[in-house]
């Protein structure tokens, strides 16, 4: 007879880890860390993927997540180590597992774990925050003079109340687009902000162009004058910091210093996660997994390429 | 035409409200069809928030049955919370479906789903935000047909005047004759009366418009009579005959979203033959019919590949009296045994076969609790009730329990039950230290724990209690304080016993829109205006706002709230959903009342002889139980599916990931 703290029958150990790079995109990106944690475990059981399970009274699957992207945020850079039953070929995981996900997450990467935390890799993040109705050039300004000041602090509601925190401390590099670089087009919101094409709410089985029939003239007045006036966008490297600073607090940041003010809600993507290289560059922490377990990889999956279905 | 998305107009105001991600669909499993390839558009509408909305199986099911028609597409809606609303009217911005985030009002009809009362505030809401004209005298073809469904329809006439359609009874079959109607009247062009008449003559749908209610100098209904042709004088309820033929859903919904209920149900039978006099569901959900063994297992299967759930909910009424319960533990446990499978059966029957029912499902982990509920806290209260435990069987049951390994036991009864004195409840207490006492001797530990929950009764249509005088919220909640004090008498017992309670004061108001008439419309509608909405949540639930409205509309129309609660009815007294058929004879309803009032018990018809309920015979249906037929079954085994190989940890096989 089973007893309470001894499961009768235990699942099968865990002989492998693999860890994956995903996506959160489009709508998905109104989900909060808990949301997509349940929809990957889901997911990883429609899919048939052997995880491992924990023992006692109450088996949950074995993933471990690393900082998540805060509700409202995209992300193209989202990790989770997953703990297997059975050995099994990576590209293999990442093709089964991204074929049954929910609209809006995507799988990008996944490899073989090798030694070392992966925890241990990730100190920095890259986010790409898209500020509709925003003059780039008012924008440059605004960024100049945050970068001009040594602290700024803004305040943040926790579940423990409001917290001050210093951003510009956390603060790497900050690059307006179409105004330090030359490659961007100006004043025009990256495709992939907010609403990713591939997720848009409403498609699926219509008829191709219905969507753009339905957007043309639609959008309220107040999103259409802000795309007239153009899109600021910023390229924010921040260091992870206790607590740590997000895409909204650099815009409360840049509020604070220079009295910038979106008119309409911004949208953050965060593109890359790792480690801060010596140049301020992000190195790609799943590298040193390839490296020992010398697995190939499947190529990156792209904004705007959705599931196979 | 195809109306536009509301997505860009909704998606800059999701960033300024609580959890944004329950608006934004994009379930797995949800569907969205191109609107010129159907011809009648259903929205669907749960009218409580989406995490309680979402998971429910009436939804689902309708859901999945009208969007396998290629003539017709659902969507969904739900309430929205206050935050969102406001947003909403502030950009103009109206109530929008989840799936394809179209405009309600665009669709042909707005199908509402009550499992409660208190979701008739959000009705209003949810017209109100869709720009729908509350009152359906005001509504002209231009706007979708407001039907109601779910068991609170069952008495619809407090919401009389603001739905069109009323569909009584079970819904899978019904959908697609309403379907059928409304798209014959667009293709030839009718009117609004005469598409109405027209449902009117599809079985199960009642059309309030078309009847005139009038009332007596006592403020009871004279008469209530068909104003056409079209309307019979009585509406029979639906009956969906084989479960196995229906074997929806499917593909569960799986939300982003935290849910309520994060599932796989399976409905394993429906209807309820216990014939416990306080409940609705078990009264109008007859006659009992059972799925098969193989359509459970089936259902079982398809849904945690469709869904990736790591739970399976088996339910019903009273699972544990499915005739093959055993068999279908016991099989679903072996299949899924170290997969991380959890199995649950809601269940309330009280006896040892119920505790091995659960150690065999929960043999694998997750034994939390375990309920039962003896719903009455005297022997003679429990015969009034109809719900036979014994105090013994009620000992033993648990000692069983806690010798098997469970610490908790939950406890479920009712307050406020016809007949019922204050020493009734007290003797809660007695039983909660038995069982405490019961629990430590058979554990062999002291920290086993009880859970006593309490809620107040509410008499409701369709029932031996439908004539009873509901207690009032004073003598409820001076019984509930009673117990406490007597729970907490004795503190070494006490302490290993949990109370849960709520107040009599919303029961009351349940009770109003329970039993009440066409007349009981107003006070919704003034609730509303004044702010009210989302009263199951006791944070939105003004007692206050109800009872005002109450005093100020209902005394000018003879009546009060005292009058449709705390009265008993007389036995020729008409009830304002007499002309609706739920298949139970009345007299045969009174005689069982007349016999609750004798304390007086009545059999279970699924192992005694008929006592003569009406429903077969009128419904043309029959009582359906198992054994599965023995060509189904494989040697005795469960199906034809193989146990979970080399315990993988997952429950669905992909070939791609064979080791």
């Amino acid at each position: 007879m089973s007893r309470q703290g001894t499961a009768a029958h235990p699942s099968a150990p865990t002989v492998a880890k693999v860890r994956m790079r995903f996506a959160k995109r489009g709508r998905a990106r109104f989900s909060s860390h808990r949301d997509v944690a349940r929809a990957m475990e889901w997911a990883l059981r429609r899919a048939g993927v052997p995880v491992s399970l924990s023992h006692g009274f109450s088996p949950h699957p074995r993933l471990s997540w690393l900082g998540a992207a805060p509700t409202g945020a995209a992300s193209e850079a989202e990790f989770v180590e997953i703990g297997l039953t059975v050995d099994l070929d990576p590209a293999v995981v990442a093709r089964e597992v991204d074929a049954v996900l929910p609209e809006g997450l995507s799988v990008i990467d996944v490899v073989r774990a090798g030694p070392g935390a992966l925890a241990d890799r990730i100190d920095a993040s890259v986010w790409r925050i898209a500020m509709p109705g925003v003059d780039p050039q008012q924008l440059a300004e605004a960024v100049a003079a945050l970068e001009a000041t040594e602290v700024v602090e803004v305040e943040r509601m926790t579940k423990n109340g409001p917290r001050t925190l210093d951003v510009r401390a956390a603060l790497v590099d900050l690059t307006v687009e179409g105004v330090n670089a030359v490659t961007d087009t100006p004043g025009e919101c990256h495709p992939n902000d907010g609403r990713a094409g591939d997720d848009a709410p409403g498609d699926g089985p219509r008829p191709a162009g219905d969507d753009t029939g339905d957007a043309t003239g639609e959008v309220s007045d107040r999103r259409a004058r802000a795309q007239r006036a153009g899109c600021g966008t910023l390229t924010a490297v921040v260091r992870h910091t206790t607590p740590a600073v997000r895409p909204d607090d650099v815009v409360s940041a840049l509020r604070s210093v220079a009295g910038l003010e979106p008119p309409v809600p911004v949208t953050a993507t965060r593109m890359e996660q790792g480690r801060l290289g010596g140049s301020g560059e992000l190195l790609d922490p799943l590298e040193a997994d390839r490296a020992t377990t010398g697995r190939e990889t499947v190529p990156a999956r792209h904004a705007g390429e959705d599931r196979p279905d | 035409m195809s109306p536009e998305s509301l997505y860009e107009r909704l998606e800059p105001l999701l960033p300024r409200v609580r959890k944004p991600v329950q608006y934004v669909g994009g379930e797995r499993n949800a569907t969205v069809t191109p609107w010129e390839d159907a011809e009648v558009h259903w929205a669907l509408c749960y009218p409580d928030a989406y995490e309680v909305g979402l998971p429910n199986q009436g939804l689902m099911i309708l859901y999945e049955v009208l969007n396998e028609r290629a003539d017709a597409l659902a969507e969904r809606t739900y309430a929205v919370w206050p935050d969102l609303a406001a947003l909403m009217r502030e950009h103009g911005v109206p109530q929008f479906t989840v799936d394809a985030h179209r405009p309600v009002a665009a669709f042909d009809v707005l199908g509402v789903s009550f499992a409660t009362e208190l979701g008739y505030t959000n009705l209003l809401e949810v017209l109100d935000l869709a720009g729908v004209p509350l009152h359906a005298a005001d509504r002209t073809i231009e706007h979708p047909l407001v039907l109601a469904g779910g068991h609170a329809a069952f008495n619809p006439e407090p919401i009389a005047d603001f739905v069109d359609i009323v569909a009584l009874g079970d819904g899978e079959e019904v959908v697609g004759e309403i379907t059928d109607v409304v798209k014959a009247a667009k293709a030839e062009g009718l009117g609004r009366q005469e598409t109405l008449e027209r449902l009117a003559g599809v079985p199960g749908v009642y059309v309030p418009g078309l009847y005139e209610v009038t009332y007596g100098d006592d403020g009871a209904i004279a008469a209530v009579r068909p104003t056409s042709d079209a309307a019979p004088e009585r509406v029979h309820k639906r009956t969906t005959s084989d479960l196995d033929d229906w074997p929806y859903p499917k593909q569960p919904l799986v939300p982003m979203a935290e849910t309520v209920h994060e599932r796989m149900s399976v409905e394993i039978f429906r209807g309820c033959t216990r014939g416990c006099r306080f409940c609705q569901a078990g009264m109008i959900t007859r006659p009992v019919r059972e799925r098969s063994k193989r359509g459970v297992s089936e259902m079982v299967e398809q849904g945690l590949e469709a869904s990736g759930y790591s739970e399976v909910g088996l339910l019903s009424l009273s699972s544990a009296d499915h005739s093959e319960i055993g068999d279908i533990a016991k099989g679903l446990a072996d299949r899924y045994e170290g997969t991380g499978t959890g199995l649950s059966l809601p269940s309330t029957r009280v006896d040892a076969f119920n505790v091995d029912l659960a150690e065999e499902l929960t043999r694998s982990g997750r034994r939390s609790g375990l309920t039962f509920a003896p719903e009455g806290g005297s022997e003679r209260l429990r015969r009034v009730i109809n719900k036979m435990v014994s105090e013994e069987e009620l000992i033993r049951t648990v000692s069983t329990a806690y010798e098997h390994g469970w610490r908790q036991v939950k406890l479920y009864f009712m307050c406020g039950l016809p007949t019922e004195t204050d020493e009734d409840v007290l003797q809660i207490a007695t039983m909660a230290h038995e069982v405490v006492r019961a629990g430590r001797k058979a554990a062999g530990r002291g920290d086993v724990r009880a859970t006593v929950s309490i809620g107040a009764f509410v008499p409701k249509p369709h029932t031996p209690f439908q004539w009873a005088a509901q207690t009032s919220p004073e003598v409820v909640d001076s019984r509930l304080r009673q117990l406490r004090e007597a729970i907490n008498s004795d503190r070494s017992l006490g302490r290993n016993v949990g109370l849960r309670y709520h107040d009599g004061q919303p029961s009351l108001i349940e009770g109003l829109l329970s039993r009440g008439d066409r007349r009981v419309g107003s006070v919704i509608e003034a609730v509303w205006r004044d702010g009210g909405h989302f009263d199951g949540w006791s944070e939105y639930f003004s007692y206050e706002r109800w009872e005002t409205a109450a005093a100020r509309e209902l005394p000018r129309q003879g009546v009060d709230l005292a009058w449709f609660t705390t009265r008993e009815r007389d036995g020729d007294e008409i009830l304002p959903w007499d002309h609706l058929d739920s298949g139970l004879d009345r007299g045969w309803l009174w005689d069982d009342w007349q016999d609750a009032l004798d304390s007086r018990e009545q059999d279970d018809c699924r192992w005694t002889p008929c006592f003569d309920c009406g429903v077969c015979p009128q419904m043309g249906t029959e009582i359906q139980m198992g054994p599965t037929a023995g060509a189904m079954v494989d040697g005795g085994r469960m199906l034809p599916l193989t146990p979970v190989e080399n315990r993988t940890s997952t429950p669905v096989h992909n070939p791609a990931l064979a080791p």
